[in-house]
């Protein structure tokens, strides 16, 4: 399999010079630790998002980045500059907050030009860059509203504006989607991602939202437990992802137990009791824990084979659960020898919706797609 | 697929960084209210320890004795002029405060279940008497109940009565009317309260499963408006015990309460530490009658499901 | 089974809450009606209107003394106690911290407590302290008990105070006292103004305290307490206390006009109520 490239997915070219250096930064309270040990570089122009469960300290770095908190040890620079000692009112980062934090005391225009009166542009100038930042979220003509007669789409948009006027060489995103309903919320997945590129400037967000984070970023950061388990791009995550947590929580995985039998530098070679004996690539992250290791296929990866149709490589089973979702069908397949039935996901173009339950199929897939990852 | 991102489990905060976060936040928090707190320390809880100091104490005319003695307290629940105002007093107390709670729970009630829209205006218009001065709501009192007051010109000039009644003021019916009428916002606000946390669907699911609305609501919604009847109860029982005003402007020689004697004690008597031992007294008592109302209640509470 | 629907659907409930009201205000409405009467006495029927009664009022030289010193009463009191208010409700709303319940129930406990254990306990330490009762001492009692009102009032304002909105002042480049000053005040405001004038009301209307903890000056309800004494008197003490409730009134509106601004500006309902 080739080597996965680290392909942009934004048109604009990024630069390759970090924006935002973290290093071994840990934050703990007590005992406990928030962040454990984290170093990350996030480039300039790139959006990058933080993703993980509640708790994970994502929200935690983010909050140091914005200078909200401090590093118990370790160091964040941003824009080669270290922010040690410096106060969230004078970093040049902005902050779009979960709650939008719209100062309801005043009204859409005095809410993006709070930050700008301190800079005292004159009035010809604010009104300006009031508007144009208006126009960039669109909401040119809401300038008079207050906040609370916003719907919560134009908060979102406004906390946006807002931010983005100051022209900050990072914006911070605190799961700025997690509030609104999911049609919404899907529209918003793609204005931010060409809002992005349109202004150019740095996006760190944060979300437990896997789909979210897939859709828009550049690069991602998973992250459990105050550590980061993975920084790559959307593609490398989902598909090599570097251990269980990582692959569960980027969605579905079938996990088979594996023995290995040969380890290269590349590739491995190992027995499965439903696969067989497999040869895949060895990710680089994969550091050997003994004799054994997981591998995993993705459902979607999975295809049912329709009567005569073979692949180079399948497995026999039986359908035991069959559940419909509109475009997709989700079949459970028992294989023989597997402690666990594998979750297959199959568009309903050919009628996998009509395979009854207890149909003896055969299912192909791609040696490629199943991903090796250490015990 | 989404299956995986929700079965996640959720790292929250453990123990040790809540310990942490409680550190750094207390000191800022307790320094914040310190002052209020060192106030309320000061002209409160100094105080009251000073009297319960001096109950032990005795007078003699102007020195205070220092000797610990139980002397006042003998008197205090001895004495039959003290012992009656005591019982007096409670029994008013009481008896203001389960009318209150009557005659509020169904206004509660209904604020609470078809206030609709106009809620807060409700609320609004029975707290507002509230805030007018108590001695003039006191005052309109007498007013009404006086000799020649309203109700007796009223009544004689209705024909209903030939000469004014005597019975209306100055006894201890006219004190219990004037407190019931002055409490009775005290009494309203935490019934509501509690009846607005009440989950409407709570009462549709008893109706669901077949209980009518008498069964639904003694069921449902009284056991669970049961703790703001409670401090419905104690808020308006607490401070009537020691009322002053009112006894003294509609209840005449029937109507004195303990209050009256405390500072009979503290005025013309000047005996403060006779005065301290029946102010002590005075909380002890409230405090034991308000213990069994919770007990009571709770009862009732448990007996209702 | 017919009734008993109607009763909880509301019909009987109405006739009630409307009677219930009248309840309420009957007796208090009785002092204005009285105030412009002719007769001395209060009794029916009514002998004729005259705002005498009033016009009289102004040339009470004790009368005005006393009506100066509960402004001033009024108004130290209610400075005092929304000052340490706000500092109590602000550490109670923020913050998280062992004790912190205990100290709310030990500040918000005059609110329960009878006031003449309150009266008598305070004189008793200020007379021990060597302080002499003076206005000074009245103000000092009416703080204790005007802070468990400020409390109420001040910490619904503050409660829907979401912290964020402090931190994105920040982040847009505000300093500390920036921030305090163009988004913490002015949303707190409201719930401020509201939290004086309850505790100004409160002060202006309080007898008991004021009654033991005062020298020789009077306060109003002082005032009219030694007036009640005469029945000649009567009148007059009506119609000031038709003035007083009045202005008792218009003040508890206005705060709850603001109060109910605040709330929707914080999104948090509630207040005296809650």
């Amino acid at each position: 399999m080739p080597e996965q490239s680290e392909r942009p997915q934004s048109e604009r070219p990024q630069t390759d010079r970090a924006m935002i250096e973290i290093r071994k930064v840990t934050r703990s309270y007590g005992a406990f630790k928030a962040l454990d040990d984290a170093t990350l570089t996030i480039r300039e122009g790139e959006f990058f998002s933080l993703l993980g469960p509640s708790g994970c300290g994502k929200t935690t770095l983010l909050r140091m980045i914005a200078g909200f908190d401090n590093p118990t040890s370790g160091s964040i620079s941003v824009g080669g500059q270290s922010m040690e000692g410096i106060p969230a009112n004078r970093r040049p980062t902005n902050m779009v907050f979960q709650s939008y934090a719209i100062f309801p005391h005043l009204n859409v225009e005095q809410n993006v030009a709070y930050g700008l009166k301190r800079l005292r542009l004159g009035a010809v100038e604010e009104k300006r860059r009031v508007e144009e930042a208006l126009a960039q979220v669109s909401l040119t003509g809401l300038g008079k509203r207050l906040a609370t007669e916003l719907s919560g789409g134009q908060r979102q948009r406004v906390a946006l504006a807002r931010a983005l006027v100051m022209r900050p060489k990072v914006l911070l995103l605190d799961e700025p989607l997690s509030a609104l309903d999911k049609k919404l919320r899907e529209q918003m997945q793609v204005e931010l991602r060409r809002l992005q590129q349109a202004v150019g400037i740095t996006f760190v967000l944060v979300t437990h939202d896997q789909y979210e984070a897939l859709a828009m970023s550049d690069r991602i950061a998973v992250m459990f437990g105050g550590k980061i388990a993975q920084v790559a791009s959307p593609k490398e995550i989902y598909q090599r992802p570097v251990n269980r947590q990582v692959a569960d929580f980027l969605g579905g995985m079938n996990f088979v137990k594996a023995e290995i039998v040969e380890e290269n530098t590349a590739s491995l070679v190992v027995d499965t009791l439903g696969f067989g004996r497999v040869r895949t690539d060895k990710p680089k992250a994969f550091v050997r824990n003994g004799g054994s290791a997981t591998l995993g296929i993705r459902p979607e990866r999975l295809r049912v084979l329709w009567d005569n149709a073979t692949a180079k490589f399948e497995v026999a089973g039986k359908v035991v659960e069959r559940h419909y979702f509109g475009e997709i069908t989700h079949l459970i397949v028992e294989i023989p020898g597997l402690e666990k039935p594998l979750s297959v996901t199959e568009t309903n173009d050919f009628g996998a919706d009509d395979i009854p339950v207890g149909t003896s199929i055969r299912l192909g897939y791609d040696p490629e797609a199943l991903v090796a990852m250490a015990d | 697929m989404t299956a995986a991102a929700e079965g996640q489990p959720v790292f929250g905060m453990t123990r040790a960084r809540r310990n942490a976060l409680l550190q750094s936040e207390s000191v800022q928090g307790f320094a914040l209210i310190s002052p209020t707190f060192l106030y309320a320390l000061i002209l409160l809880v100094l105080p009251i320890l000073v009297v319960f100091a001096h109950s032990f104490w005795t007078q003699d005319y102007l020195t205070t004795d220092h000797t610990f003695t139980l002397e006042n307290y003998r008197i205090a629940l001895t004495e039959p002029i003290y012992r009656d105002l005591l019982w007096r007093s409670l029994y008013i107390s009481l008896t203001v405060s389960f009318f209150t709670v009557i005659l509020a729970y169904p206004i509660a009630y209904f604020i609470s279940f078809h206030g609709g829209r106009h809620k807060s205006l409700w609320l609004f218009l029975i707290t507002i008497p509230f805030w007018t001065s108590y001695l003039l709501r006191v005052m309109s009192w007498k007013v009404i109940l006086g000799y020649n007051g309203v109700l007796n010109s009223g009544l004689m000039g209705l024909g209903i009565i030939d000469e004014p009644s005597t019975a209306l003021l100055y006894n201890s019916s006219a004190v219990i009317i004037t407190l019931t009428h002055a409490w009775a916002a005290f009494a309203i606000l935490p019934i509501f309260v509690s009846l607005e946390k009440v989950d409407r669907t709570l009462v549709e699911a008893a109706t669901d499963l077949g209980d009518g609305p008498l069964r639904s609501f003694l069921r449902v919604t009284l056991p669970l408006s049961a703790p703001g009847v409670l401090s419905a109860a104690l808020i308006v029982m607490i401070p009537t015990v020691g009322d002053y005003v009112t006894p003294k402007l509609v209840g005449g020689k029937d109507g004195v309460m303990i209050a009256n004697a405390i500072q009979a004690q503290f005025g013309k008597a000047s005996n403060w530490p006779l005065g301290a031992a029946l102010s002590v007294t005075t909380m002890l008592v409230v405090s034991l009658m308000a213990g069994a109302t919770v007990l009571i209640i709770r009862a009732l509470q448990r007996l209702a499901r | 089974m017919t009734a008993m629907r109607r009763f909880f659907s509301g019909g009987w409930l109405t006739v009630y809450a409307f009677l219930y009201i009248v309840f309420l205000y009957l007796p208090v409405i009785f002092l204005p009606i009285f105030s412009i009467n002719t007769a001395p006495t209060p009794k029916f029927p009514l002998t004729g209107y005259t705002l005498k009664w009033y016009q009289d009022l102004p040339k009470t030289p004790a009368l005005l003394d006393a009506a100066w010193n509960s402004l001033i009463v009024g108004i130290s009191a209610s400075v005092l106690a929304t000052l340490l208010g706000i500092l109590a409700a602000r550490s109670i709303t923020r913050y998280r911290y062992p004790g912190r319940r205990t100290i709310n129930g030990l500040i918000m406990a005059p609110l329960v407590l009878p006031e003449i254990i309150l009266a008598i306990s305070m004189l008793l330490v200020m007379l021990q302290l060597g302080l002499s009762l003076s206005l000074f001492t009245v103000v000092l009692g009416h703080v204790l008990i005007c802070i468990p009102y400020s409390m109420t009032v001040l910490t619904a304002g503050f409660e829907g105070f979401d912290r964020s909105l402090e931190e994105a002042s920040a982040d847009l480049g505000e300093s500390a006292f920036g921030t305090f000053r163009r988004v913490t005040l002015p949303m707190v405001a409201p719930a401020i103004i509201s939290s004086l004038l309850v505790c100004f009301t409160i002060s202006l209307d309080e007898f008991v305290i004021a009654f033991f903890l005062t020298g020789t000056e009077t306060t109003l309800p002082i005032y009219i307490w030694g007036q009640l004494r005469f029945a000649a008197k009567l009148p007059g003490v009506l119609a000031l206390g038709t003035l007083l409730l009045v202005a008792s009134f218009v003040l508890m509106t206005v705060a709850e006009i603001l109060r109910r601004r605040a709330a929707r500006r914080t999104q948090n309902e509630g207040g005296l109520y809650a």
